[in-house]
């Protein structure tokens, strides 16, 4: 198929970027979007332009690395998908496609495609854990029995896979998805309580931090999440928050 | 130098506790003295960077990814063993240990394995108190599932995320250690070379890839946690940037590469469907506890399909080979990955193949959804429940297993599942070999460690399923964080280590001007054009089978392919700032090498063996031949200037406790 693609160049963080127009053809539908984008750069380096930089890693939709705003949604049309897993069948032949970076104040542009998504290591970092040290002595696994629906609850919050679709979808750019989601993992297990109230203060605080707005209800998070992380999360987090917030000893 | 494995004396069971015991102990005030590096965050590097830090030393990891839990550890899907009997099917520390043996089809350290097998239960005691969701029944208590090549149910799990979890879970432990200030983080940096001081790894080159700047970093200790290098192929299951890198820098300066040719083809992955392929996509063997896997028994069908004018679906059961439940009727389609690989390419060389290549099996559910189906029409109290709604039952106790590989699978093929059998054909996923370790995990080089994955240490010739988790999670939380002290207690009085001296300038100087020749080489083919010419090379002769003539050519044709490479490659951009075709090149670079080492390796290795095979060692049924006699030993590799003139230490393999048989599936 032929395609007429318009990409967001950008030379480095401070630097002043536009869209540029790549007419592409010969693009196969069993290609993955970024298998597209590796053909795309392939012909730019023959002509001896430099390639296009996004980011890429595992390329199955784990790794949280891949994000883009295709056509001005985060990971492109289709639902539940990374951009790595959406394939070219999605377009049909002489489609203008627009490619752009995730835009969140809190995400600041590397280069071209390619965004700067620490601000999410910070917030894990502010709480996102359990305060267990690797003794190997630790109680046997089976001794904290814990109710199949909580645990199921739990891994699903736990299957975020951190790659800002959330933030980049929200006209807030709100990162409460992606914050609930963790804390949520951890409200719901037994492991999670000593450490449940801190937690949850510590991280909407360093959320706060990074810029990063904050939820009206909206709900476009949930929708363009690959994982489809659920809203109840944040309806979680909220309650979790304000019952710390009110009988927190600090 | 002489190959000393340094594994302790005594029986079995006891040497690990009797070795911790005895491992000279750092205090803690000295600790805060020492500096280690960690040089990737997978489940291996992270978790050995958390306890470290825990310890007290002051810990400085380094990841090439945005951030530490991209590491593709994430991508594993099946599971963890452990051997906790939750199940009561009769599993033990021995019989897991036995297992690994036995899968690896006797190519690995008794000592190793059994150590390995030992700390497995503290792994899932660890990881369930850091809130690791692994799945569970109803009681609330842990579920398990059975993985290739075992007959007891010890594989924890969640759904087909498994790896996700735990290196999330272990990426929470080193959050907790950055919080504190006792791990510095290096995000988006990649090692570029080992710094070597008086014959002791004392630091890394490592390039900071959002500037291209060069920093050195140094250390009393530098630990490798860098994974394999299946991507010397182009096409496999690995993160587009897995790569050798680090562990062929060190192997530059002296760390002997061990067992190079021994990789893992794992048979269940989606198969290749074009020229413009990236990468490969793992179905988990977990997904073989219920699917069957068949070809049409009659070659006119299996032409019918390719032509696209018949459905799998309209083949008659009488019509249909199982090959694996042929072949291997006691542990029929949870047969080992390197077997079960083998025995697909047999089928497909024949001509049984499905797929417009013709290089696919099929992998099948509608049996497991109809039984499963049945099962909960009787739990649930449907009476007299019609084929269909039995169907629609099964396909939602299918799904509540493996719904996110299901899912995966239909965005990438179209092809829904539940309704049609998925096809699937072997692809490479796992490294066997990798840098040399003794008992201690250290490598030939004094200080330089290697974990996980980059090291060849427990899985032999063939890994198990859920093993790699097993591994690193070892590795990084109960085994380094220990025997590391045997080195560094001898480093209490050194003091913080110069970045000025000498060897730090050689280092930085070498890579400065690998980069410079990259930038500067106006060369006419990109990197990933000669990279999949390794691959293919790589893939045809280095691959699921192997012989003399087709790997002397394949030296050759690499030998010729790195000069090509080096005087045809076009590096577009500078070196300052981001410039993933510059990185990519001198990973590519590298793994050239490497590919050179592999075929040599499996050269020299006259036996077959695990996932070696070489054509001229087989059975008349094409089964493996192994050569205890003459081949029970680790190929370690010295490096003397150019992967061909490699030089070859044997690390004989001595086996006690276990009887060394042909490895029987039968």
């Amino acid at each position: 198929m032929d395609l007429t693609l318009k990409i967001w160049r950008q030379a480095g963080p401070e630097a002043k970027g536009e869209m540029k127009t790549y007419p592409i053809s010969g693009v196969e539908e069993d290609m993955s979007f970024l298998e597209m984008l590796d053909y795309l750069n392939e012909q730019l380096i023959d002509q001896g332009i430099e390639p296009v930089v996004f980011d890429h890693d595992c390329r199955e939709g784990i790794c949280g690395m891949c994000s883009l705003f295709i056509n001005g949604e985060a990971h492109g049309p289709g639902r539940k998908i990374t951009t790595c897993q959406l394939h070219m069948r999605e377009f049909k032949s002489g489609d203008t496609i627009y490619i752009e970076p995730f835009r969140a104040k809190a995400f600041p542009i590397i280069k071209d495609l390619m965004v700067d998504r620490s601000a999410f290591d910070r917030i894990q970092r502010a709480g996102g854990f359990i305060s267990v040290n690797t003794s190997g002595n630790t109680i046997d696994a089976n001794a904290i029995p814990v109710p199949k629906e909580n645990a199921d609850k739990a891994f699903d919050a736990a299957t975020c896979i951190g790659c800002g679709a959330c933030v980049a979808t929200c006209k807030n750019s709100s990162a409460m998805l992606f914050a609930s989601a963790k804390i949520s993992q951890f409200s719901l297990l037994p492991q999670g309580q000593p450490e449940a109230k801190e937690r949850v203060l510590n991280m909407v605080n360093q959320m706060d931090l990074e810029g990063f707005g904050n939820c009206t209800n909206t709900g476009a998070c949930e929708v363009e999440c690959p994982k489809g992380i659920s809203l109840e999360n944040i309806a979680r987090m909220n309650r979790d928050y304000l019952f710390a917030s009110l009988s927190s000893n600090k | 130098m002489a190959l000393d494995s340094k594994i302790p004396a005594g029986p079995l069971g006891e040497k690990w506790t009797k070795h911790k015991g005895e491992i000279p102990l750092v205090s803690p005030a000295n600790k805060r003295l020492i500096d280690v590096i960690v040089v990737g965050t997978g489940l291996a590097g992270s978790s050995a960077a958390a306890s470290l830090a825990e310890m007290g030393y002051n810990v400085k990891a380094f990841c090439f990814q945005d951030s530490p839990r991209r590491a593709h550890s994430i991508a594993a899907q099946g599971g963890i063993n452990a051997a906790k009997n939750y199940q009561n099917d009769g599993d033990s520390v021995y019989r897991l240990f036995y297992d690994t043996i036995k899968g690896g089809d006797y190519r690995s350290r008794e000592a190793n394995v059994h150590r390995l097998a030992e700390v497995s239960r503290n792994i899932i005691d660890q990881c369930v108190a850091q809130g690791v969701p692994f799945a569970r029944d109803y009681g609330g208590l842990l579920d398990n599932r059975s993985f290739g090549g075992v007959q007891v149910s010890r594989t924890f799990y969640a759904k087909g995320q498994t790896g996700q979890q735990l290196l999330l879970g272990a990426y929470s432990a080193l959050n907790r250690q950055i919080a504190k200030g006792r791990v510095k983080m290096y995000a988006r940096h990649e090692m570029q070379e080992l710094v070597v001081v008086d014959g002791k790894a004392r630091g890394i080159i490592a390039k900071n890839l959002v500037t291209g700047e060069f920093e050195r970093h140094s250390a009393h200790a530098v630990l490798l946690c860098t994974g394999g290098y299946g991507n010397v192929f182009f096409l496999s299951t690995n993160a587009m940037g897995s790569n050798v890198t680090a562990a062929w820098k060190a192997h530059r300066k002296g760390a002997y590469m061990a067992n190079p040719c021994f990789t893992q083809i794992h048979p269940t992955c989606i198969p290749v469907s074009g020229e413009n392929q990236s990468k490969l996509t793992l179905m988990s063997e977990s997904l073989r506890n219920d699917g069957r896997i068949w070809v049409p028994a009659k070659k006119e069908d299996a032409e019918a399909i390719r032509a696209g004018k018949l459905h799998p679906n309209d083949i008659a059961e009488e019509n249909r080979d199982y090959y694996l439940e042929r072949r291997y009727p006691a542990f029929g389609n949870l047969v080992p990955r390197d077997v079960a690989s083998r025995a697909a390419k047999e089928r497909c060389d024949a001509g049984y193949g499905v797929n417009k290549t013709g290089e696919a099996v099929y992998l099948d559910f509608a049996a497991a959804i109809v039984r499963y189906g049945k099962e909960e029409a009787l739990v649930k109290g449907v009476n007299n429940p019609s084929d269909a709604d039995i169907k629609a039952l099964g396909e939602k106790v299918v799904e509540a297993k493996y719904g996110n590989l299901f899912q995966m699978y239909e965005k990438i093929t179209a092809s829904n599942p539940y309704k049609e059998p998925m096809m699937i054909y072997p692809a490479v996923h796992y490294t066997m070999g990798g840098l040399w370790v003794d008992y201690n995990l250290m490598t030939s080089i004094p200080g330089c460690f290697a974990l996980g994955e980059a090291n060849f240490s427990d899985h032999g010739a063939n890994r198990l399923g859920a093993s790699a988790l097993m591994q690193g999670l070892a590795d990084g939380y109960f085994v380094a964080p220990y025997t590391v002290g045997e080195f560094l207690s001898k480093d209490i009085r050194t003091g913080a280590i110069s970045t000025d001296s000498p060897e730090f300038e050689e280092a930085e100087k070498v890579v400065r001007e690998r980069t410079d020749k990259f930038i500067n080489n106006n060369g006419t083919k990109s990197v990933d054009f000669f990279h999949k010419r390794l691959g293919k090379i790589m893939w045809n002769e280095v691959g699921m089978a192997r012989n003399e003539k087709g790997l002397k050519q394949a030296i050759a044709d690499i030998q010729a392919l790195r000069e090509e490479f080096y005087a045809d490659v076009r590096v577009l951009g500078s070196a300052n700032g981001m410039n993933p075709e510059l990185d990519k090149a001198g990973r590519v670079a590298d793994l050239i090498e490497l590919g050179e080492l592999m075929a040599k390796d499996a050269l020299e290795r006259n036996e077959s063996c695990g996932g070696h095979f070489r054509e001229e060692y087989q059975s008349e049924e094409g089964e493996a031949l192994r050569d205890d006699a003459n081949f029970a030993f680790v190929s370690a590799w010295e490096f003397t200037g150019v992967p061909a003139e490699a030089k070859l230490h044997k690390e004989e393999l001595t086996f006690e406790n276990v009887e060394l048989k042909t490895r029987s599936y039968k």
